[in-house]
């Protein structure tokens, strides 16, 4: 339709906007590039490159602290997740699958609460109130970062789910009522299949967002309870090592891994739906 | 799609909405977590920034507002005078100020990347908002570490400002506001990008070619035409970006070293070695009454705007 407009000038296009955004890209990239090449350096050196070798993936793994740190991240992320997903399907259903009641704001705003407030302050916040449970019940295990991991994740998993439940027809859930289907049987054999997409990017988005942490757990954790990110911002503090390198480009590439899958779950959604 | 609109039709029908209007208590689960893990230890807070600081670390329960008296006075200890807490008033107007600036260059760098985004077709604009979405969610101590990496004096920086003969010797930038204004940028344009193509891409391009039309230039166009119809995204933008940088914790710790501190990191002081439990909960209810305001102007400038397109 504008192509006949294009010819002479497009409408589309403003002058150095797109000077401006290689600029961005460039900017956005080159770091990033940075750390993934010098993760593959040779020599002990961030600034020189010495060769290609694997060395520092090697040095990380071998690590134990690294070992121990790794473990750890994966393990609160897997029961974050997998609580947050969970409870947040169970909230989505509740706000759309639901007559207007006077509360729903509230709720709304309670669900979204970790999005709202600086991450900084939930961390002061969790800090004192963990702190004077651990004193009354001597309890100091991985519990308490399960749980406030956990909780900030519930907003990222609740947006895409209750988005999904949104963009569905309600027609098929009625007919399966309608059809004499249990509240139960409608849920297990219409919702939750045609709301799985949105659980699982749910779910992904939820992974990755308590894998990254990094506040909260630093202010939650217990000694000897580092995760990779509490474990990176540690070695900070000492020496940039090309390790931190290896270790980055490996969280990268996993980031990576679960933002392609997520991509292409929410783009066959939206053709479907 | 709400449920008045599927009107009950038959008694079965009935009783399923009546069925679904118990629903919400589905929900019940989700808000105990986050009343636990997030809301209810905001309270606690709020209750510790009205007393006394304890000896060591924790607090005296006894009532005094002597935490939020500290926030912009201190008391001199040899004469008792009441002057200006000239640190504080250090940090919060640095605050203040990286955060406007973060803010301000990343609407320079994102309205023209948004732009460039939104105007690009189908399998084009998917690939460019992948591109986007990459350092939006890699680990911010990843992104920070990487600046690290580039603002070292022996970093690429440096090293390519000295090749070209710019400068005879590195610049110390590491440790240095410019530093953390730099981070925070990196950081936080990604959330100034997407917010901006979303209010782009339903902006009508007729519009702009009758804009054209009536013989206004690209300049004109752009203020008189593109910019009022793309404020909530810039408005959105800004805010996503403001708020975070005025909480920012990381980049100022890593970039700005233990001088060129934030509000977060003067908060983190507080609970750590100024063993001012009190004085870090006023803080932190303060940044929290900041955040809250901008997100309320937020509500009230997007909820103003009629929708276009």
């Amino acid at each position: 339709m504008a192509e006949r407009v294009r010819k002479a000038f497009s409408v589309r296009r403003l002058p150095g906007f797109t000077t401006v955004t290689m600029i961005c890209f460039a900017a956005l990239y080159a770091p990033i590039i940075v750390i993934v090449l010098y993760s593959f350096n040779a020599g002990d050196s961030v600034a020189l490159w010495e060769g290609f070798s694997l060395d520092w993936y090697a040095v990380a793994a071998q690590n134990e602290q690294v070992q121990d740190a790794t473990l750890r991240s994966l393990l609160i992320a897997l029961w974050a997740s997998g609580i947050a997903t969970t409870l947040a399907t169970m909230a989505a259903l509740g706000t759309t699958r639901t007559a207007k009641f006077p509360g729903s704001t509230l709720i709304y705003v309670l669900i979204n609460q970790p999005l709202m407030v600086p991450e900084i302050v939930t961390a002061v916040a969790l800090l004192i109130f963990f702190a004077s449970i651990k004193v009354a019940t001597g309890y100091s295990g991985l519990a308490y970062l399960i749980l406030a991991h956990a909780a900030f994740c519930v907003p990222f998993a609740y947006l895409p789910i209750r988005a999904r439940l949104e963009g569905m027809d309600r027609v098929l859930e009625i007919a399966a009522a309608d059809l004499y289907a249990t509240p139960w049987q409608t849920f297990r054999r219409v919702t939750l299949p045609l709301v799985a997409p949105g659980i699982v990017a749910g779910a992904m988005l939820a992974f990755v967002i308590s894998l990254d942490d990094v506040i909260i757990t630093e202010f939650v954790k217990s000694a000897g309870q580092d995760t990779l990110p509490t474990y990176m911002l540690g070695q900070l503090r000492r020496a940039v090592t090309p390790e931190v390198n290896a270790i980055s480009t490996a969280l990268l590439g996993l980031t990576i891994l679960l933002l392609t899958a997520f991509f292409i779950l929410t783009g066959r959604n939206d053709k479907s739906a | 799609m709400t449920l008045e609109a599927g009107q009950p039709r038959s008694l079965e029908a009935e009783a399923t909405n009546r069925r679904i209007r118990r629903n919400w208590l589905l929900s019940l689960p989700a808000i105990l977590l986050l009343l636990v893990g997030a809301s209810g230890p905001l309270l606690i807070v709020l209750v510790y920034s009205f007393l006394k600081p304890g000896d060591f670390s924790g607090v005296v329960w006894e009532p005094s507002f002597n935490a939020w008296f500290q926030i912009l006075f201190s008391r001199d200890i040899f004469d008792d005078t009441v002057g200006l807490a000239d640190a504080h008033l250090t940090i919060f107007w640095r605050s203040v100020r990286l955060s406007l600036a973060t803010t301000l260059i990343t609407l320079l760098l994102g309205l023209p990347t948004a732009y460039f985004i939104a105007t690009r077709s189908g399998r084009q604009r998917t690939f460019w908002l992948f591109l986007i979405t990459i350092p939006f969610w890699t680990n911010l101590l990843i992104r920070t570490f990487a600046i690290l990496e580039m603002l070292r004096n022996e970093g690429i920086v440096n090293n390519s400002l000295m090749s070209l003969g710019l400068i005879a010797e590195p610049i110390q930038i590491l440790y240095t506001d410019t530093a953390v204004l730099i981070g925070m940028a990196y950081v936080y344009l990604p959330l100034m990008v997407l917010p901006l193509y979303a209010a782009i891409e339903r902006l009508d391009f007729r519009l702009v070619e009758a804009g054209y039309d009536l013989y206004a230039n690209r300049l004109q166009v752009f203020r008189k035409v593109i910019l009022p119809i793309i404020k909530p995204g810039i408005v959105a933008g800004s805010i996503l970006v403001f708020v975070p940088s005025l909480g920012a914790y990381v980049t100022p710790r890593v970039l700005g070293g233990g001088k060129n501190m934030m509000i977060g990191n003067f908060i983190e002081l507080q609970f750590g070695q100024g063993r001012n439990w009190p004085l870090g909960s006023s803080l932190s209810i303060l940044l929290l009454l900041i955040v809250m305001a901008a997100l309320l102007f937020y509500v009230r400038a997007s909820s103003r705007e009629e929708p276009h397109g």
